[in-house]
């Protein structure tokens, strides 16, 4: 059967591509929910949410900052090598992370905390290879999250791969790829798109355009919106306000339907910010305006999804104390699994190397072995 | 399936074998379905298997590689073909840094049973980029296994045996051998990481894999002429090195020579002859001997010959070792 055939014998229908999502006009930023906290209707993105769900939106969101600042402070102090803070990208990750089923599968960059959280991953496991005692670790099969990728653009390869699986498999999920908008130059991420659209994988590519990468903004890699790349590839682009997890929410959900569905894969642009420092070994002082980054401050993500909770009524005392209790206890948490997280036994470095005996490894594991032991009750030597 | 096929066929041979016994193992490369691959190896293979087992894929190698990579982590066993040795850089990043350490990124939660053939090394007067040697790049990454055939037999049953591995392995297929011939099936084939003694000697090892095999086989033969017992070891694995039968072998001899077409300088042969010097110091009778290609771009097809090892150059590093 070809992939094609197999895509059909899944016998369902494509959601219709929306109207505002296309080549030729540049649609307007996909936005449900303005800066000032209104609730506004797209016709396309329609979204039902009831109370308990907008306020478990808002739970997501204060906890997910709540361990990025946990992290970044524990860098500070020393017991984090780096960290690369999520700050002001939360309802980008909550709201498309939030949007996948059980059995979607998300493709992280190294700045996913938030869609980790949404996968329910532990987040200690994500702090092991900032402190340096992994280099990822966690079994990417239990909570369908993959290890988060340093080299830029690499796993928009391997979710697209993945997705092909999917589709041979005649199964019903879907692929999150996240990137940044500076892996959109990469070639790897480009030979995503053309793996996907060819095969009509069910993968959809979330580029978090957070308008820099490290130093360069999103002009030194791009002279076109970024969501308009897709039309070249044949599939459809759409951007979305990063920064307004409903919007969030509600075009990933789309998107993703439309990829499990056979139609094909679809490239998200969140357009966001990065607020912090790329890294905590970064100095954004040397490359942006204070004045850009106070303006971005004004369409935060938490502050506009509060307001609105405040103007329809949602959410009593107990529930904002319950949350800011919860997320002292989660910094708690975190602090103290970090701080206890023991350094790994050296013969780590001989272990997983390969997945059957390799004689070479054998050796030198005993090589070491031996060099080590002649440390211990020197007195005898 | 006794009987006498070339290495070509008994590629093709293991191919379908593994492609029959495993729903799983899926095929991926550019022209290897209606065309069957440049070379064939993928002959037919298409019209039994069907488009979404034997894929034709876009030409972009690192997307190939990487989309492997997402198949494997799905549960397939992706067979990745790369065209010819020097268009595999390109997929380079994706083999040596997402390939090979998966498996220990996951700490052992994840297998990467991907194998990767590549039809390399020169000799059949190709122009640039179609002749190149790269083996030392691969088998100096740890996590990625690299393994070279030099007959029909180990073709077919090394193929398998990579297939089934749950590691990525690096297929090299010595194309200028593709069509010699010999005898495939026999009853029980050597483990895949085993090195083999091709032609048994007592005065001096000869130490080769893949295309170079042949040519010490005739070195042997012609140095037999002059009184020499030359033992020709085919080393087959190059990640792992079956250093327990190099070692038994040299110390056997007291003589090495080490023979690759790649270039010498920070070649297998320099993995080899530090290793012989350390393990085998008071055996041997004479330094371990190279004879490799030139540290220069592989030539135009006109000299390449000159830049091969062949049965002289190799015999002149035997006279020398012996003269010790
Ligand atoms: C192939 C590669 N080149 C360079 C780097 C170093 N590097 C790490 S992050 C980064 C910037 C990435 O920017 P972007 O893709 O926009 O993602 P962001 O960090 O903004 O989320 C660079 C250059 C890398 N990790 N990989």
């Amino acid at each position: 059967m070809t992939v094609k055939s197999t895509a059909r014998a899944r016998k369902k229908t494509a959601p219709s591509v929306p109207q505002s999502v296309g080549t030729d006009a540049q649609p307007e930023l996909i936005q449900l929910l303005t800066p000032e906290g209104e609730r506004v209707e797209h016709p396309d993105y329609p979204l039902e949410t009831t109370p308990e769900q907008l306020l478990a939106l808002y739970r997501d969101l204060v906890l997910v900052r709540r361990f990025d600042a946990e992290a970044t402070s524990l860098q500070r102090q020393g017991e984090l090598g780096l960290w690369a803070s999520l700050l002001g990208q939360e309802a980008a990750q909550v709201g498309s992370g939030r949007a996948m089923r059980e059995g979607d599968y998300a493709f992280p960059t190294y700045r996913e905390h938030g869609v980790a959280w949404c996968r329910d991953v532990d987040p200690l496991n994500l702090l092991g290879m900032f402190r340096g005692v992994n280099h990822g670790g966690w079994d990417p099969n239990e909570k369908n999250f993959h290890l988060y990728t340093i080299v830029i653009g690499s796993q928009a390869l391997h979710a697209t791969g993945y997705a092909m699986g999917i589709t041979k498999d005649g199964a019903d999920d879907a692929v999150i790829a996240y990137f940044g908008d500076g892996a959109s130059s990469q070639g790897d991420v480009n030979e995503a798109f053309t793996f996907a659209s060819v095969y009509n994988s069910p993968v959809v590519f979330f580029c978090q355009n957070n308008q820099w990468a490290i130093s360069e903004p999103t002009t030194t890699q791009t002279k076109i919106p970024l969501y308009r790349r897709a039309s070249g590839f044949g599939f459809p682009g759409v951007r979305v306000d990063g920064n307004d997890v409903l919007a969030c929410l509600a075009v990933t959900r789309w998107a993703l339907d439309h990829a499990r569905s056979g139609a094909g894969p679809v490239l998200i642009e969140a357009f966001t910010y990065r607020m912090g420092a790329h890294t905590t070994s970064d100095d954004p002082t040397r490359y942006r305006e204070n004045e850009e980054t106070e303006a971005w401050k004004a369409k935060d993500p938490i502050s506009r999804l509060k307001a609105l909770l405040e103007k329809e009524g949602i959410g009593d005392e107990a529930f904002f104390a319950g949350v800011e209790a919860e997320s002292e206890q989660l910094g708690l948490r975190v602090r103290e699994g970090v701080r206890s997280m023991p350094d790994p036994d050296p013969t780590l470095i001989f272990e997983h190397v390969y997945a059957e005996p390799h004689a070479l490894v054998d050796e030198e594991r005993a090589e070491y072995e031996a060099y080590a032991a002649s440390f211990e009750g020197g007195e005898n030597h | 399936m006794a009987g006498q096929l070339s290495i070509a066929k008994a590629l093709n041979n293991a191919l379908r074998s593994s492609l029959e016994s495993d729903p799983k193992t899926v095929l991926m490369g550019e022209d290897i379905g209606k065309l069957g691959g440049v070379f064939r190896i993928t002959d037919g293979l298409q019209k039994d298997f069907g488009e979404a087992r034997v894929i034709d894929t876009p030409l972009a190698e690192s997307g190939i590689m990487g989309t492997a990579i997402g198949l494997a982590l799905r549960g397939y066993r992706p067979v990745v073909e790369i065209q010819f040795d020097g268009f595999v850089y390109p997929a380079f990043d994706q083999i040596v840094s997402q390939l090979a350490k998966m498996h220990a990124r996951a700490l052992g939660h994840v297998k990467m049973p991907v194998t990767v053939r590549i039809p390399y090394a020169g000799g059949i007067g190709a122009v640039e980029h179609h002749s190149e040697s790269h083996e030392a790049y691969f088998a100096h990454t740890a996590g990625l296994r690299v393994v070279t055939p030099s007959n029909a037999d180990d073709a077919y049953w090394m193929l398998k045996q990579s297939i089934e591995s749950d590691d990525p392995v690096i297929f090299l297929e010595p194309k200028r051998r593709y069509w010699d011939k010999g005898e495939v099936g026999s009853a029980a084939p050597l483990p895949l990481h085993a090195a083999r003694i091709a032609r048994p000697g007592t005065d001096l090892t000869l130490i080769a894999y893949g295309p170079m095999v042949k040519v010490c086989h005739e070195v042997a033969a012609a140095a037999a002429e002059d009184g020499h017992n030359l033992e020709v070891l085919d080393l087959r694995s190059l990640s792992p090195i079956d250093f327990a039968t190099v070692e038994e072998s040299v110390k056997r001899t007291g003589r090495a020579v080490v023979v690759h077409e790649a270039p010498v300088f920070m070649g297998m042969g320099a993995e080899l002859a530090a290793r012989l010097t350390e393990k085998c110091f008071y055996h041997l009778e004479a330094p371990v001997l190279r004879v490799g290609g030139y540290h220069a771009p592989y030539p135009p097809s006109r000299v390449e010959e000159a830049f091969l090892p062949d049965l002289d150059r190799v015999l002149d590093a035997v006279d020398r070792a012996l003269a010790y």
